[in-house]
């Protein structure tokens, strides 16, 4: 089902924040590339920066205080150097953006109908009965009973699952190429969680558009991912195909993530978690392997100076050599224990 | 909707009654009456107590009010002492001119504080913005009196660009073009003092409102349309930050008849604020009463245009 066909080449792209008067990084040199029928999901902690990188490319930030370098090639266009104007003809039209919370995502003002028809305006050349017609086929596509009458409603009226199917018909009525996708299960409960992930891959099947999910779940990205890049810091520190990630994650905070996951089975009653929090922002290490503050048990001679991405095999890159001195904490303190008691 | 409307309506009743009792008792309880200021050195006392009984102000005072009550209700607030005339026409006469010069400063009003509210919301932290919040703060701390005397003396007096007193110029006859002209001429320049001070609210309230609506969700997701920031300002980001401006409307179209005590007063507009200030000064209790009653109604009129014009502007809010 992939093809090498490349929509959106990502190389280097730093985004910083103004705060006082410097910039700071929350997406520090990530390179990406998302390719024609693929879903891929971007994973990591809140403040990874992996929503900074998704309004980065579709120009959703705030230009006064954000900072966007590097280069996102799309269609022989750099979306790094693009102006609020030129976005316009892009926004919408080519990529769609489907968010986090459907309850206020909509404007409570304006009725379904008209907050579905608006990009069409814009971006197409149909006529008022022809956008009409077009909003009632979105509704049914994206699976909504009553177009007609939902059409006509006020996002008050609906439920958070119908919401984010409103939304989803909104990302898609250009029929964009690409479509960002930031966590837009989080606020739903988990029956409507599936259905609309469904209708995510549904779509994406009868688009071949490329869709880049952005989420903190890892339930979801085996649900749906082709690939995925784990992010931390600001960087990506992993990134595979799915099944190869779940099968044989690599770097250490991968394998904390899984290692934190609540077992049903295994009468351990301990909730794994990482040390530490999250850095802030201004605070984030901007040398070294930057889990290295969260395993300190693991030696510094274990981490590289200058962490890179290396390719372990085909498709699966992960950053930084420490993956290859890393163990969990209790197992070697267990190893320590039985090592002098034996002494 | 029309059955809470009709319900509203009829709870308006035992209110008012209520208020016209405190009212009325307030008002007697105010030292002196309308012939107080009549006794001269040479009035004979035996004449005003005649005049006192003759009217009815030696009665208890809630037989005054049973028969005053009794009166209103069929639509009748009895005669001003002072004006020698129907109190109901007094009070219409003098409504009708202070509607229009209430109408004519709500529109300067918003003409000057929706331009103002919006630009220093969409450009906030600018020196624009900044500009327009000094101005809002100054106008607001500044008393009525003292800005309607400087403007009174500047450009009525100094300047002479306008009339320093009375709703219209007594050589016009009414209905002919010249007096309704020569009508708005003399509200020109209170109607723009109001405006000047009223700003300060609507301006602060449109902008808090534009910068909080800039950062919501609905407005990101118009954005991510790719429609022109023009059209989210107007479709999106205005429409919403007006809700709190429709939540006053009603009470400002009520507040239409209610003017405003300083202006009138200062620029001697024979309007309700200056008759209600004569009134009270001259205990002509059969004006004031009426005028508080009519306060009263207006107030509680204006909450329920209020909620009516919300559910009609907000889909979120419906009358049950």
């Amino acid at each position: 089902m992939r093809t090498s066909e490349e929509l959106l080449k990502i190389t280097d792209l730093h985004t910083g924040f103004r705060i006082g008067d410097n910039y700071f990084d929350a997406v520090d040199g990530v390179s990406l590339t998302l390719r024609k029928n693929e879903i891929l999901a971007i994973v990591g902690e809140s403040g990874c920066g992996k929503s900074t990188l998704a309004t980065s490319i579709i120009g959703l930030h705030d230009h006064n205080k954000t900072r966007v370098q590097g280069e996102i090639l799309f269609k022989n266009k750099n979306l790094a150097r693009m102006t609020e104007g030129d976005f316009n003809e892009i926004r919408g039209l080519e990529i769609g953006m489907i968010f986090q919370d459907p309850l206020s995502a909509l404007n409570p003002l304006m009725r379904i109908g008209e907050q579905i028809e608006e990009g069409l305006i814009y971006h197409t050349d149909l006529t008022k009965n022809k956008r009409r017609e077009r909003v009632l086929e979105l509704l049914n596509q994206v699976g909504i009973p009553n177009a007609e009458r939902v059409a006509r409603q006020f996002p008050h009226q609906l439920s958070g699952g119908m919401r984010q199917r409103v939304i989803i018909a909104i990302a898609i009525s250009c029929k964009p190429q690409i479509i960002i996708a930031d966590e837009p299960t989080t606020a739903l409960d988990v029956t409507i969680q599936a259905q609309i992930l469904d209708l995510l891959i549904d779509l994406q099947k009868e688009t071949g558009a490329g869709i880049i999910l952005i989420t903190h779940d890892l339930g979801v990205v085996a649900e749906v991912a082709d690939r995925v890049a784990v992010m931390y810091a600001g960087q990506i520190i992993e990134l595979a195909p799915v099944e190869e990630l779940f099968a044989n994650p690599k770097h250490p905070y991968t394998r904390s993530l899984f290692n934190s996951i609540p077992q049903m089975n295994s009468g351990n009653e301990k909730l794994n978690v990482i040390e530490g929090i999250v850095p802030s922002l201004m605070k984030l290490p901007r040398q070294g392997c930057r889990f290295a503050p969260r395993i300190s048990w693991v030696p510094e001679s274990a981490h590289e100076a200058e962490p890179t991405l290396h390719e372990l095999s085909e498709g699966h890159f992960v950053r930084c050599s420490c993956h290859n001195h890393f163990y969990f904490k209790g197992e070697k303190e267990d190893i320590h224990h039985e090592l002098y008691a034996n002494k | 909707m029309w059955k809470t409307i009709v319900r509203r309506f009829l709870i308006m009743i035992p209110q008012l009654f209520v208020l016209s009792l405190i009212i009325f008792m307030m008002a007697k309880f105010m030292p002196g009456d309308p012939f107080t200021g009549m006794i001269t050195p040479e009035t004979d006392p035996t004449r005003i107590e005649e005049l006192r009984e003759k009217h009815g102000l030696n009665d208890p005072w809630y037989e005054q009010y049973i028969r005053w009550i009794g009166n209103a209700a069929q639509g009748d607030f009895g005669m001003s002492y002072t004006f020698k005339r129907d109190v109901g026409a007094l009070i219409g006469e003098r409504a009708v001119n202070t509607f229009w010069l209430s109408l004519v400063s709500v529109i300067i009003l918003y003409a000057i504080a929706i331009p103002l509210g919006v630009l220093a919301g969409r450009y906030h932290n600018s020196w624009l913005d900044r500009l327009i919040i000094l101005y809002s703060f100054v106008s607001y701390a500044i008393p009525t009196f003292i800005l309607a005397l400087l403007f009174l003396f500047f450009f009525g007096y100094t300047l002479g660009w306008f009339p320093t007193s009375g709703s219209v110029d007594i050589k016009y006859d009414p209905g002919t073009f010249g007096y309704v002209m020569s009508k708005i001429y003399h509200m020109l320049l209170p109607a723009i003092t109001y405006a000047v001070l009223a700003t300060t609210t609507v301006i602060q309230y449109l902008r808090s409102e534009i910068i909080d609506a800039k950062t919501q969700d609905y407005v990101r997701t118009a954005r991510s349309k790719g429609i022109p920031m023009k059209k989210v300002y107007s479709r999106h980001i205005f429409r919403n930050s007006l809700l709190p401006i429709a939540a006053f409307l009603g009470f400002t179209i009520t507040g239409l008849l209610g003017g405003s005590i300083f202006i009138e007063t200062i620029f001697g507009y024979p309007g309700m604020g200056q008759l209600f200030i004569s009134s009270i000064t001259s205990r002509d209790y059969s004006v004031i009463t009426a005028l508080v009653m009519l306060y009263g109604f207006l107030a509680l009129l204006g909450s329920l245009l209020s909620d009516i014009i919300m559910s009609i502007v907000d889909p979120r809010i419906r009358i049950e």
